[in-house]
């Protein structure tokens, strides 16, 4: 659950100024839908004062975001175009005694919201200069985008560096590995060396594959040296035939093997030794079980 | 606020009382070791062996030798699959799907990392998968798939059994999380071909901090604790011996409450799921509702948030959870609703309702009578909602297009 101040669920639970102004002149849309917050605020001013008369809000958004538009809308009431539009989007986190570190932006979204309305009163175009990035810091609220565009403009290497400018991983240590990986990124680009080691050698090349008679030779191999184990417990193994479109080799388990209990643990066991030396994967099951096939 | 009603059973539920009472004992006279070799280290291992051998029973797995205690699902879930890496060095390549909880997802994107392959498999609409493109993956370069029992958020089913099979006739090890399926429904692990699957206690009325790995017999197998001998050497570290014995105790009473949950506990949910959709239009229900957890009811509620109806029905005493983007700090709305094509007006507001068997008919008819107002007052702020026609806008994705900020 959030942290949300008392007058953050005051503004949530009873919002003020909810519903479109009638007669607005003034309407502003912002938001984005895929992070699940957006905003219509409209407002009436008057044309002779420039004073905001009326402001009313849309939401469709969490608790902070109705609890914002519901806050900006109180605080911009009465005031002109020109003083609402010094309104920062920390004014509206005080007006509403502060947001989580998390939910900041819905603060943002009203300020520009407000931007996008006066814009639109003015009949003028607005256009967002804000981007936003994933929340990298939860200490000290630094997002992606940020952390980026600070490590560009100042051909910064290293997390300390980063830290040092941005505040970002100077608190719990949580998000080293997704300043680094911010880091590497750019770093590439730059035509650096990494700051961590890169990851190891993936996959090694293929070995040339074995003919069905090697495969063969290999599995009586591997049954050869497992007899002596079966007989010293007075048991045998026998290979008897091999399916390689179906991976599975039969077997004769004779002596003290057949009709034991552990028969299904050895034939497994047998099974592990034959893949490992063959280096590929097959099942062994016993003859009895070849017209199932 | 009364007693509250807690619809949220797959976040955690609540630890039986019958539970406590088991457990209880081991935090007071029986403090033993279990590893000691004197009577009170003896009676705390006697102890855990009995919890082994309800888990077992609970799981009809055929040896209790196959139950490892560990700390937690994600932990079974970070042992099952980095065992099958360690085991198998010459497979570079894991098949999961992109509905997985974020223990298995956030470990697989690390992975990749490391130099690793991953194969997501996709879901349709209702969250199902397509057997036939997972057919393909299997190789010999797969060390392992993962793949749920049950999702989470929806309750829908994965085929595990048969996945499992194909895999085993593949030669490729099967790993399952079933945290949110243990205990909800019957299980004969020793009838399938799952190598390994995660438990996970507080899930099913026992307590946070205890899970189990089920690791069938002769399935390769490498530790991701060293030390002590503690399970055999596949898990080191002291026994957390009250939360076993909690955990042994739970899987006792699931056992026995296994039919009320298919029939009661499923009733409460159909009757929450009818009372609902009657009474609240532009909602629809997510998932695969006729292949889907008894307890599970996930709802899309068009055109508003979830963190705000959260938020409400928490004012009104009532726990559930949301697949929006708010409610967990991210910037996206829940894996999962994206994965099935759930549009964005709708995936922010998803609710989830979870019942357990310690809810009751009269809890489901106060919902019923609590959320329509809910969603009707929050509509009432939606930019997207025509308050005059009380429907939503025509085209509302046209009617209101804002600029992204």
């Amino acid at each position: 659950m959030w942290d949300y101040s008392e007058k953050v669920q005051d503004h949530f639970f009873k919002p003020r100024n909810a519903g479109a102004v009638a007669n607005a002149n003034a309407t502003g849309d912002v938001g984005s839908l895929s992070c699940g917050d957006a905003l219509r605020l409209t407002l009436k001013v008057n044309p002779e004062t420039d004073i905001i008369e009326d402001a009313g809000f849309q939401t469709f958004g969490c608790g902070s975001a109705v609890a914002s538009s519901s806050a900006l809308t109180e605080m911009v009431k009465g005031m002109t175009v020109d003083q609402a539009l010094k309104i920062s989007n920390q004014d509206i986190a005080d007006y509403l005694d502060g947001l989580p570190p998390e939910k900041m932006h819905c603060s943002v979204m009203g300020r520009e919201a407000l931007q996008a309305a006066v814009a639109n009163y003015r009949g003028e175009e607005w256009k967002d200069d804000h981007e936003e990035g994933a929340l990298i810091c939860k200490c000290f609220a630094v997002d992606a985008v940020l952390i980026e565009e600070t490590i560009r403009a100042n051909h910064l290497s290293t997390v300390e560096e980063v830290t040092f400018y941005t505040k970002a991983g100077g608190g719990c240590s949580a998000c080293f590995e997704g300043i680094e990986e911010i880091l590497n990124k750019i770093m590439l680009e730059r035509d650096e060396e990494e700051v961590v080691a890169p990851p190891p050698e993936p996959v090694k090349p293929a070995k040339a594959p074995l003919t069905n008679l090697q495969r063969m030779r290999r599995i009586e191999h591997t049954l050869e040296a497992i007899r002596p184990q079966l007989q010293a417990d007075r048991g045998d193994i026998e290979l008897v035939e091999v399916d390689f479109d179906k991976k599975i080799a039969f077997v004769n388990l004779s002596g003290a093997c057949s009709g034991c209990q552990m028969a299904a643990a050895t034939l497994g066991g047998v099974q592990q030794r034959v893949m490992e030396d063959l280096g590929e994967f097959i099942r062994v099951l016993p003859a009895t079980e070849m017209g199932k096939f | 606020m009364s007693e509250g009603i807690y619809l949220d059973n797959n976040a955690t539920t609540m630890v039986s009382p019958e539970v406590v009472q088991a457990m209880l004992p081991f935090f007071t006279e029986q403090f033993g070791n279990p590893s000691s070799i004197h009577q009170f280290g003896n009676k705390v291992g006697l102890a855990i062996k009995a919890a082994r051998k309800q888990v077992q029973k609970l799981l009809g797995a055929e040896h209790d030798s196959e139950i490892v205690f560990t700390s937690c699902g994600t932990e079974s879930d970070s042992t099952a699959i980095l065992s099958a890496l360690k085991a198998q060095p010459e497979r570079k390549e894991i098949i999961t799907t992109v509905v997985e909880h974020p223990a298995i997802l956030t470990l697989c994107e690390n992975l990749e990392k490391d130099g690793y392959t991953v194969h997501y498999l996709k879901v349709d609409g209702k969250g199902r998968l397509d057997l036939d493109a997972y057919a393909k993956l299997l190789t010999d370069n797969v060390a392992i798939v993962s793949a749920m029992w049950a999702n989470n958020e929806s309750g829908t089913y994965f085929p595990v059994v048969e996945m499992a099979e194909m895999a085993n006739a593949a030669g490729v090890m099967f790993h399952t999380d079933a945290v949110q399926a243990v205990g909800k429904i019957p299980m004969s692990l020793k009838d399938t071909k799952i190598d390994m699957l995660s438990v996970s206690g507080h899930k099913l009325h026992a307590p946070k901090g205890i899970g189990v790995l089920y690791l069938r017999r002769g399935t390769r197998f490498r530790p991701l604790l060293r030390g002590g001998h503690q399970e055999r050497g596949r898990r080191a570290g002291t026994e957390n011996a009250a939360s076993i014995v909690a955990l042994g105790k739970a899987a006792e009473m699931a056992f026995e409450h296994m039919e009320h949950e298919n029939i009661c506990v499923r009733a409460m949910r159909d009757r929450l799921k009818e009372g609902l959709l009657a009474a609240i239009p532009n909602c629809f229900v997510t998932g695969d509702p006729d292949n889907c957890l008894p307890n599970t009811l996930n709802i899309a509620f068009e055109y508003i948030e979830g963190e705000a109806i959260l938020l409400m029905l928490n004012k009104q005493g009532i726990a559930a959870s949301s697949g929006s983007a708010c409610t967990s700090g991210s910037l996206e709305p829940s894996h999962v609703m994206r994965a099935m094509g759930i549009p964005y007006t709708a995936a922010h507001g998803t609710i989830r309702f979870s019942l357990s068997r310690y809810n009751n008919m009269p809890e489901i008819e106060k919902v019923i009578a609590a959320v329509p107002p809910i969603i009707a007052q929050l509509r009432k702020l939606s930019p997207y909602w025509d308050n005059v026609n009380n429907a939503p806008l025509e085209e509302p994705e046209k009617a209101f297009a804002p600029a992204y900020a």
